[in-house]
Order: structure tokens, then sequence, then C-alpha cells
């Protein structure tokens, strides 16, 4: 999984806020963005969910994070962009702008290893690979699609979808057959 | 201590981000913050608005309906996932409301056009406000619904503009989950006990005559081609044939017959005399409180 972040652009000439070299305030500024933890899943932080698509610092010392929503109406995007705002003032950056990006959607690809390696350790399975769009129209698939989903808890293959939807949008309900507990699943998109 | 104690207006130059929170679902932060909202060059703003309104209260009017379903619904499950597809819905009507309000150059946001539009200002087909019904005129209208509106945002994908193509992108994996859920649901129960066929069919069956609207193609619609920043009706209306067909036909239901395209009335703002009620609720406390934070 390649990080979304693009690069650190060149320190500029002059000094950055704070007598930090520039390169050390972007790379600060991109740690504490890094850092902050999703508010519904809050195991990961928004790098790791893959929501996180840049994070820039201007020669005038003002920081410009990316965001892209999950579900377009994931309701914790306010929380986020409030979060990350303040992880930014805290780190010592005065003047904090939060985008949206709209394009290309979020996938559940976009989930890193990491991210998804704490999904499963919170009891939640993580996304197999996201169905591929082609262009045309999306075939309807009448039987219930069998998708392996191991159990988060047991391991056990033997897992059935209980329902499509659950706590949040962009979760799955499951069941283990073996250990007979149910889990979440991070369905994919 | 009265209930406005808690209540106060944000100063008028400080975005509501921070600590302030929205109250009753007004004053979120606007949904396209950042995004680069430039009309295309040489597009009609307020053909565009249109649109994007006609579309976003279709959204809007089918979330609260499915709304309506949290503690009314069979299992618990189900109430999970019409509340989630309600969710969506309500997502891709933000920020289709918040688009018109930039398109049309009034400056109204989304809460502005959700919360302070009377009835006969809403552009959404008729469909979308019809009572609930039982379970099974739930799942027909939903099948439906969001069979149009994925073959719809598949295509609008290309849309001339930009906005509209990534909300229509972000869309389409979510449309793909409805349709699945109702259509799975089609079959079930089409498919499955006598009463559960008979109540299906008699759904379908009531669903059909209203479907004519959903195939008519208004004039925002045709306007919407001519800019290029509209999907082409026929071959939308075409899928959303076929789907519906295919369901059916896996369900066991009898096809009620051919699908003619009927009059515009929702798009033109001639409504039922169901939407204005859901409205007074979705508004009441919008209205009483405007601008309220908390």
């Amino acid at each position: 999984m390649v990080t979304r972040l693009r690069p650190v652009p060149p320190p500029p000439a002059g000094a950055a806020p704070g007598g930090a070299a520039p390169d050390e305030a972007a790379v600060r500024a991109r740690r504490a963005a890094e850092s902050v933890p999703d508010p519904e899943l809050p195991q990961l932080t928004l790098a790791d969910l893959g929501v996180l698509r840049g994070v820039e610092v201007a020669p005038d010392g003002t920081v410009t994070a990316s965001l892209t929503p999950t579900y377009s109406g994931c309701p914790a995007m306010a929380e986020m962009r409030a979060d990350l705002a303040a992880r930014l003032h805290a780190a010592g950056f005065a003047e904090v702008r939060i985008r949206t990006v709209l394009d290309p959607p979020w996938s559940t690809d976009l989930i890193t290893p990491d991210g998804r390696r704490k999904l499963a350790e919170a009891g939640i399975a993580p996304p197999g690979p996201a169905p591929r769009r082609t262009s045309g129209p999306v075939p309807l698939e009448l039987s219930p699609v069998r998708r392996a989903v191991p159990c988060p808890r047991c391991g056990s293959a033997d897992t059935e979808e209980t329902s499509r939807f659950s706590a949040t949008a962009c979760k799955a309900l499951r069941r283990c057959r073996a250990c007979r507990e149910p889990f979440e699943h991070v369905k994919e998109i | 201590m009265t209930t406005e104690d808690h209540l106060h207006l944000p100063p008028a130059d400080t975005a509501p981000e921070g600590d302030d929170r929205w109250a009753f679902g007004t004053g979120f932060t606007d949904p396209l913050h950042g995004v680069d909202t430039a009309l295309p060059p040489g597009a009609d703003g307020a053909a565009l608005a249109a649109y994007c309104l006609a579309l976003g209260d279709d959204a809007l009017v089918l979330a609260q309906r499915l709304a309506q379903w949290c503690t009314h619904a069979p299992e618990l499950e189900e109430e999970v996932a019409l509340a989630n597809i309600g969710l969506d819905l309500l997502g891709q009507a933000r920020l289709l409301l918040t688009r018109a309000g930039q398109a049309d150059g009034s400056g109204r946001d989304e809460d502005r056009l959700a919360y302070f539009r009377d009835a006969p200002e809403f552009r959404n087909v008729l469909l979308a406000e019809l009572p609930n019904g039982d379970f099974a005129h739930s799942t027909a209208r939903l099948l439906a619904l969001s069979a149009w509106r994925l073959a719809l945002f598949g295509r609008l994908t290309g849309s001339a503009d930009p906005v509209l193509a990534a909300v229509a992108a972000k869309g389409v994996s979510e449309l793909a989950y409805h349709r699945e859920y109702a259509a799975q649901w089609v079959v079930r129960l089409g498919d499955g006990t006598d009463e559960s066929h008979r109540r299906m069919q008699e759904a379908v069956d009531a669903l059909w005559p209203r479907l004519g609207e959903l195939l008519a193609v208004s004039a925002t619609e045709r306007r919407a081609v001519d800019e290029g920043f509209g999907a082409d009706p026929a071959a939308v209306n075409e899928e959303f044939e076929a789907v519906m067909r295919q369901v059916l036909d896996a369900a066991g239901l009898r096809d009620p017959g051919p699908l003619l395209p009927g009059e515009p009335a929702g798009r033109l703002g001639a409504h039922s005399e169901y939407l204005a009620p859901l409205l007074d609720e979705m508004q009441s406390v919008a209205r009483a409180h405007p601008e309220a934070t908390w």
C-alpha cells in the first residue's frame, strides 16, 4: 500500500514560524495530521484509513490538509476536520486550512496494511479487494455473494453475513459459525 | 431556564467548526468545503442548479421516508440497513443541494434549501414522497429509485460538471449496495411464502403506474443533456427497465406490463398531499430555532 500523502514540497527560502527549518515544519505537520484518530474507528488514524489526501506547508507557515469522506453521508467529517485542525494547532501551526477532496472517491483499498492489522486486532474483519468498477452499467448480483471473511476472533473461515449494514455505513454484520461470535466487517467499496 | 438559554447564534464571521456543535441537523459545515466549485466554462448555472436540486430533493425526501422505518421495521437489522441507506442518500442530498445553491448564484446553503423551502419548491419525483406503506411497498419503491439513480449516476460520472461527476462517482458504490439490498428482499419475498408473494406482487402492481414519472423527461433534464452535464434519459431508462424486469423474473413475480413515460409532476413542483406533512416534520425544529447551535 502506497501512502496517499503528497511529497513534501522543497523547503522554500526564508525561515518558517517558530524558527524551525521549513522542511522540519512540513515533517512536523505531516506527523501531527497522520496521528489523528478516526472518530468512529479510534483504533485507526486518518492516515491508516486512507482519508488523508495530503498535508502541505506554504512558505508563510499555513498548513493545508486534504481529507476525503468515506461515504457521502459520513457524519464524522465535521469531527475529522475539527480534530485535524486542533491537532495541527497544537503542533504549533496557527493557520490551518482543511480541504475536502471528492475525486477520486475513497475506496477500502486505501486502508493501509497497518490499518488492516489494527482493524483485525479490534475484532473487525478488514475488507477484501474492492469490486472493480468498469465503465457501463453495474451488474446486479441477485444470488447472495459468498465472501470469504475469516472470523477476526478465532480465525475460522466458516462465517456468514447477517446484515449488509451495521452500526456504521461502512460495516456489515457477520457471525462466526465456529465460535458463535458476531463480528463486524468493513465492507468493500 | 428556558430551552432558548442553551441556544446561541454563532458569531457571523466564524465558521461553525471547532467546538461549536450543530443543533438539530442545521449548521453543518459545507460538505463541498475547499472543493474547487468553479462552474464549467460556458455552463448555464441556473440549469445546473435546477438539475442538482431535482436529484438532491429525490435523495433528501427518500432519506426522510427511510428514517421513518426506525423502530418500525420487521427486524433490527432491517432498521439499521434502511437508516444507513437513508444516511447515504442524505449525504448525496447535502452535496447536491450545496452545489445547487452555488450554481444558481443565490448563495443559499444546504440548510436554507432543505429547511426553508415549501412543498411547491421541491423538485423530487412523487414516488419518493409517498408514505412507506408496508415493508413490501417500501422495498419496491427503494428498488425502483435506487435502480434508476444508479443507472443515472453511472452515467453522470462523465458529467461536464466536475463536482456533479465526483458526487456521482462516490454515489455509485453506495447505490449499488442499496439496489442490491432492495432487489434481494424483493426476490426473497416474491419467492417466499404465499402470503409474502401475494403482498410483494401487490406492491409491484401499485408501484408500476408510479414509474411513468421516473421515465418522463422534464425540461430540466433535457436542458442538462443539452448543456453536457446531464445523462441521456433514454439510456438511463433502458438500463432501469432491464434491472426491474430482471428482479421480477428472479422473484417469480408477474410483470405488470409495459412501462410508459408519464408527466414530470414532481419535477415541476406539483406534489401529492403527502409531501407537506413530511416537510413539516423535517423542517419544524430548524424553523422554530433558525441558525441555532448548542
